[in-house]
């Protein structure tokens, strides 16, 4: 008798989290007026593509007797392939995505996890299967997947002061998305990217920044750490070092852009004091854009 | 103590401490700030960046200024600084403490007292012996000296006396002084002539220290009365820079409470010893007048007690012929208002408003008979001690008054008649007066030789006449005769007021007759002579404190004595009663000066140094605080932790600590300077005002019913966007006006709802609404009932309405007649229905001479709009809209309710043409004789 219970507490405790981000994640997604991407050719689908000549080898009922009634030929109608895309996302959940300058502000993480399951929000409604990397959420379609992703999400980051993505089980010819702060080692997004190029798969690289991390307003003798407490840095006067940051900031996005352009990636970024639809919206077109 | 210059330090050993100041300066520069810990992603990208500069971990040198300015203001404050310290006072031998103890020390008395403590103190940790001594309360057989701790048990019974120290006994007192002896002299500061001697005296047998208040000794001098205004003079010891200084007239109100009556305001001009100033009071508020004090000056010299010399007798003066334009000299009142209007307050007018200012004596000069009423009134009034006073004249000659039975008002019967002596045909010369008797009140007047009578009424013969005549003739015939009824009395002159039957009006003996009647008042004070003999008794005394004190069972005062006019040990000031008058006795006499006392300079004068000893020990500290402070938030934002909201609160932290001095004195200047009786102007009324007057506003009248309110502005608004859409008229949105607090003459027209329980507005409303009314306003005032049961009669809505409408300037009304211009000002109209169709409106009646001329559709009605409207239509009902423009409120029913709704509507529209211009309409009746005349 007292397992049902116990059952039952433990999994309010674990879908408590769940239905704020999805419920969150979905009205952010409703904003967004979908439209299903076609394929752009005749395939199978509900919107129509084209007229063409029937041929010997149609069937006397693909005919469109209604199109064809106008004139002394008969015509097919074909409609657009509409065939889904697999979409996988990277949230980053490492420890440097956890900080907010201000209480008022969301971290990093939080909005990152919000725009990815926004995204995959808008993604199933399109039709699309949208997973992870990784084993844990592999690409599927439906509404379950929702939660899948949501869970996964909601989960303990991993301990490391940095993140970098992690995609195994890249499905060929697919989509992806990274949202990081890519302030850790640019090797392994840049290995990522080769693979993800070589294996002819398109995406969006979001940097999620916090305000302060683009402004650093700091001033006085202070010793910097990063999140996890693995890196220190102590300067006498961290006014004079803001430049220096800064430069080295926009050298970094920079890097991320020429990264993206090789591989036919985009790149895009993101701060958390501003709101998040500009940003799902970015992501949506990007994955949706083609060469 | 360890004196620089002006500072001296209580502990000057720690003063060594500030050695230490270089140290710490070394100290505190090498070591940096303390650094801040900081989680930040973003170190990935800073590592490998060093610093540029290695000196920035140094603290800045204005910090190390600043800490150790803060640790030296605290080094000194604990060392104790007094700027100007006192010397100490080293002296051996008994020690003889003179006090004043005048009133001019009740000023600062408790400051004295605490002086005087510390001075017997320090004495007796000396061991020396004290004797303390008030000047104006001479110890008999000359100074004791006991111990210190005896003296301070006896200090609380040292008293400032309302008097000054009599000279003669002081030098008395000052020859039986032994020596030698150390004097310490608490002055009050004013020049008298027997200090020399006592000094002198003084200095032989010792050393003498002197210490004098620096605070101004104020006084006050009696009041005069001159030319219809209170006369005060405030005197100063020092003539120094332009001052100003309030004095109150205290007396009891009508409800027998002390409180003040008046103020005025003396100004000293720079270097005057004496300022003056004139107070202005009606009678009624003079006479209740007791005592003047300076505000602000605790001492029996700044308060004057007011005697009877202020009381001026109200005196009604009633003559039998109306004055009317004839020669001035044959008026009967006209010697009566010569001898009394310097002296007394003569009020003019009929018997019956007379009576009604209760004056103390009423002169009716040849009025013959009262009516009934007057009569009994006047009767009445005597009899509670009112003074009657008649003259006789021709009428009263002619009358039979008092002829038969003796009228109460006439102290004898008369006979008929009278009799003129001296005349054409008349034997025998005009009458003098003779010598008036021993009992008379006239008695001891000189009686003129030129004083005659040549006519006059005669008494009856009767047992009572001869103690009932005050004043006859040479040959014995009544020429005064008085007699008591009640508490007052009636006083008959058998002469004329003026001089037709006698020469008395003309001679300054009337005047002093009039005065022993006490018809009018005695000139002011007394001469000795007149108190010769006299007893007084006193009522209310002073002490040295200017407090008012009930006598008690003080002995009585000689005249004599009174008359010398100084105060004294037996002789306390305050106000003496005699037999039928008061006197005041006042520290300060009319002739009093002030100086202020001048000691030889052989004489060390404490107390009246400028620099005053000043401790700045907690000033230090204080400061030493503030700079610790500010270090702290210096602190804080040299180390980048100042940011965010915390920053601005460090600002206003510094700000305050920076600036605590203006802003202190601000607050002093604002909380001392008495503010202006000027009121603000209130910035949201006037907005209110502007808001009023840039449009047209309607408005209605707020009657504290929230659903009528609402219901009201919606009619408003509703007759307002019409007005806006049909007519050249666009008003803004309706107001609701408060009849207590809103001013009203911005609106033209006012609607006022009547309810049955809405608040009476308060006298000073209905003078704003007659003042509105009168100046062209409208209101319409509507019953909402459709006036069931008649116009006003019977429904509570009507009642309120006569209630609420009593008190306001209505004219008589008419219900609207079918000519009344209200019909045309804007559409033709013969109904003025709201949600009800009732026919009674009312308007202001025509004038009963308006007359429809030949020819002409419409008479020429009133010039004005009419002030009010009266009904019980419901209008605003029929006229209110949502916001959308939709009816808020059903009319009718169907069609013929749309119909009333619009002549509800056209109604209103007109009333508001009919405000806004008058009779224009009702002019326009003339444009065809007009435009015949001009020929066109």
């Amino acid at each position: 008798m007292t397992a049902a219970p116990r059952l039952r507490s433990e999994a309010e405790g674990l879908a408590a989290p769940l239905p704020p981000l999805l419920a969150e994640a979905e009205h952010l997604a409703s904003t967004v007026l979908l439209g299903e991407h076609g394929r752009r050719r005749s395939g199978l689908g509900d919107e129509f593509w084209q007229y063409r000549p029937a041929t010997s080898s149609d069937e006397a009922r693909a005919i469109d007797w209604r199109r064809s009634a106008r004139s002394d030929s008969h015509f097919v109608r074909e409609k657009e392939w509409q065939a889904a895309q697999s979409v996988q996302l990277w949230v980053d959940g490492a420890a440097s995505m956890r900080f907010a300058s201000r209480p008022d502000l969301p971290s990093k993480a939080a909005r990152a996890r919000l725009l990815g399951l926004a995204l995959a929000v808008l993604l199933i409604r399109g039709g699309e299967r949208v997973g992870l990397f990784g084993e844990a959420a592999r690409p599927a379609r439906g509404e379950p997947q929702l939660l899948r992703i949501a869970e996964v999400l909601t989960g303990e980051g991993d301990g490391a002061d940095y993140g970098a993505p992690e995609a195994r089980g890249m499905l060929p010819h697919s989509r992806a998305a990274f949202l990081s702060d890519f302030l850790g080692n640019t090797a392994a997004v840049e290995a990522q990217l080769l693979k993800a190029a070589d294996r002819g798969v398109r995406g969006a690289l979001l940097m999620v920044l916090d305000p302060q991390e683009e402004e650093f307003p700091f001033d006085g003798r202070t010793i910097f750490e990063s999140m996890g407490g693995t890196l220190r840095h102590e300067t006498l006067k961290a006014g004079d070092l803001r430049a220096r940051y800064l430069e080295r900031l926009a050298a970094r996005k920079a890097r991320l852009e020429e990264l993206a352009r090789m591989t036919g990636w985009q790149a895009s970024v993101h701060r958390t004091g501003g709101p998040a639809l500009p940003a799902l919206l970015w992501l949506y077109r990007a994955l949706e854009r083609r060469r | 103590m360890w004196t620089i210059g002006p500072l001296g330090f209580t502990t000057p050993m720690l003063l060594l401490g500030l050695v230490l100041l270089p140290i710490l300066w070394l100290i505190l520069r090498a070591v940096p700030p303390a650094p801040v810990r900081r989680r930040f992603p973003g170190v990935a990208l800073l590592l490998g960046l060093s610093d540029a500069e290695h000196q920035a971990d140094r603290t800045p040198w204005w910090l190390l200024l600043l800490r150790v300015a803060a640790v030296a203001a605290a080094i000194i404050g604990f060392a104790g600084p007094v700027l100007n310290p006192e010397p100490e006072r080293s002296g051996r031998g008994p020690l003889l403490v003179l006090v004043d103890a005048t009133w001019a020390d009740a000023r600062d008395w408790p400051r004295r007292m605490a002086g005087l403590e510390d001075l017997i103190e320090e004495a007796g940790r000396a061991g020396r012996p004290v004797a303390v001594a008030a000047l104006t309360d001479l110890p008999p057989g000359g100074p004791q000296f006991q111990s210190a701790d005896a003296w301070i048990r006896r200090l609380p019974a040292l008293a400032p006396a309302p008097w000054e120290p009599d000279a003669a006994a002081l030098a008395a007192w000052a020859e039986g002084l032994t020596g030698p002896v150390e004097t310490y002299w608490m002055s009050d500061g004013l020049a008298r002539e027997s200090r020399a001697a006592l000094l002198e005296r003084l200095e032989a047998l010792g050393p003498v220290t002197v210490f004098e208040s620096p605070r101004p000794v104020l006084a006050l001098r009696p009041a005069r009365f001159e030319d219809g205004e209170i006369r005060l003079t405030a005197l100063r010891a020092e003539p120094g820079a332009a001052t100003e200084a309030e004095v109150g007239a205290f007396g009891l109100d009508p409800l027998g409470v002390e409180r003040q009556l008046a103020t005025a305001t003396f100004r000293f001009e720079a270097g005057a010893a004496e300022a003056e100033t004139a107070l202005s009071l009606p009678p009624e508020l003079r006479n209740r007048v007791t005592r003047f004090a300076l505000t602000g000056q605790r001492s029996a010299g700044a308060v004057s007690l007011a005697d009877d010399s202020l009381k001026r007798r109200e005196v009604a003066l009633i003559s039998g012929t109306p004055a009317r334009e004839r020669l001035r000299l044959l008026s009967p009142t006209h010697y009566l208002e010569q001898a009394l209007a310097p002296t007394a307050d003569i009020i003019e007018g009929g018997l019956d408003e007379v009576l009604l200012a209760n004056p103390d004596v009423i002169v009716l000069a040849d009025v013959a008979r009262l009516a009934p009423a007057e009569a009994e009134a006047v009767q009445a009034w005597v009899e509670e001690g009112g003074l009657l006073v008649r003259f006789a004249g021709p009428r009263l000659a002619a009358s039979d008054v008092s002829r038969d039975a003796e009228d109460p008002l006439m102290p004898v019967r008369l006979r008929a008649g009278g009799r003129s002596v001296g005349g054409a045909m008349s034997w025998g010369e005009p009458k003098t007066l003779r010598p008036f008797a021993e009992g008379s009140p006239f008695y001891g007047l000189p009686v003129p030789e030129e004083v005659t009578v040549s006519a006059q009424v005669m008494a009856q013969p009767d047992p009572t006449l001869a103690e009932r005549a005050i004043a006859t003739l040479a040959d014995g015939t009544p020429l005064v005769t008085r007699k008591s009824l009640g508490e007052g009395q009636v006083v008959l002159f058998h002469v004329t007021a003026n001089a037709e039957w006698s020469s008395l009006p003309l001679s300054g003996l009337f005047v002093q007759m009039l005065e022993r009647l006490a018809v009018s008042t005695r000139p002011e004070t007394p001469a000795a002579a007149d108190l010769a003999g006299t007893t007084w008794r006193a009522e209310e005394v002073l002490d040295g404190f200017g407090t008012v004190r009930d006598a008690g069972t003080l002995p009585g005062i000689p005249g004599e004595r009174l008359a010398e006019g100084r105060p004294g040990p037996g002789l306390p000031p305050g106000l003496y009663a005699g037999e039928d008058r008061r006197l005041a006795l006042n520290v300060i006499g009319a002739q009093t000066a002030l100086a202020p006392a001048v000691w030889p300079a052989t004489v060390a004068v404490e107390g009246l140094a400028l620099a005053e000893e000043r401790d700045l020990k907690p000033l230090l500290l204080a400061l030493a605080l503030g700079l610790l402070a500010l270090d702290v938030i210096a602190a804080l934002a040299l180390g980048g932790r100042l940011r965010g909201p915390r920053a601005g609160l460090a600002a206003a932290v510094a700000l305050a600590l920076v600036l605590p001095l203006p802003q202190g004195a601000a607050a002093q200047a604002a909380g001392g300077g008495s503010a202006p009786a000027e009121a603000p102007s209130d910035p949201a009324r006037d907005a209110a005002a502007i808001a009023a007057t840039t449009a047209v506003v309607l408005a209605h009248v707020k009657t504290g019913d929230p659903q009528l309110d609402r219901m009201a502005e919606a009619g408003l608004f509703g007759l307002s966007r019409r007005l806006f859409q049909r007519t050249a008229v666009e008003p803004a949105a309706p107001v609701a006006v408060d009849l207590e607090t809103d001013e009203l003459s911005f609106f033209p027209f006012l609607y006022w709802p009547i309810t049955p329980d809405q608040p009476t507005p308060s006298p000073e409303a209905y003078a704003k609404l007659n003042r509105y009314l009168r100046s062209g306003g409208l209101i319409l005032f509507d019953t909402r009932d459709a006036n069931l049961g008649g116009f006003g009669t019977s429904t509570p809505n009507g009642r309120k309405l006569q209630q609420l409408a009593a008190p306001l300037d209505i004219p008589p009304l008419e219900p609207v007649p079918p000519d009344h211009v209200l019909t045309r000002t804007f559409y033709l109209l013969q109904d003025f229905p709201g949600r009800h169709a009732s026919r009674d409106v009312w308007v202001e009646a025509a004038p009963p001479d308006a007359e429809q001329v030949e020819g002409m559709p419409f008479r020429n009605l009133n010039d004005n709009v009419t002030p009010v409207v009266i009904g019980g239509n419901d209008w605003a009902a029929a006229w209110a809209l949502d916001e959308n423009g939709n009816p808020l409120y059903p009319v009718g029913r169907g069609f013929a309710g749309e119909r009333q709704r619009e002549v509800a509507v056209r109604f209103g529209i007109n009333l508001i043409m009919h405000v806004l211009t008058g009779n224009y309409k009702s002019d326009q009746v003339h444009v065809p004789a007009l435009l015949d005349r001009l020929g066109q």
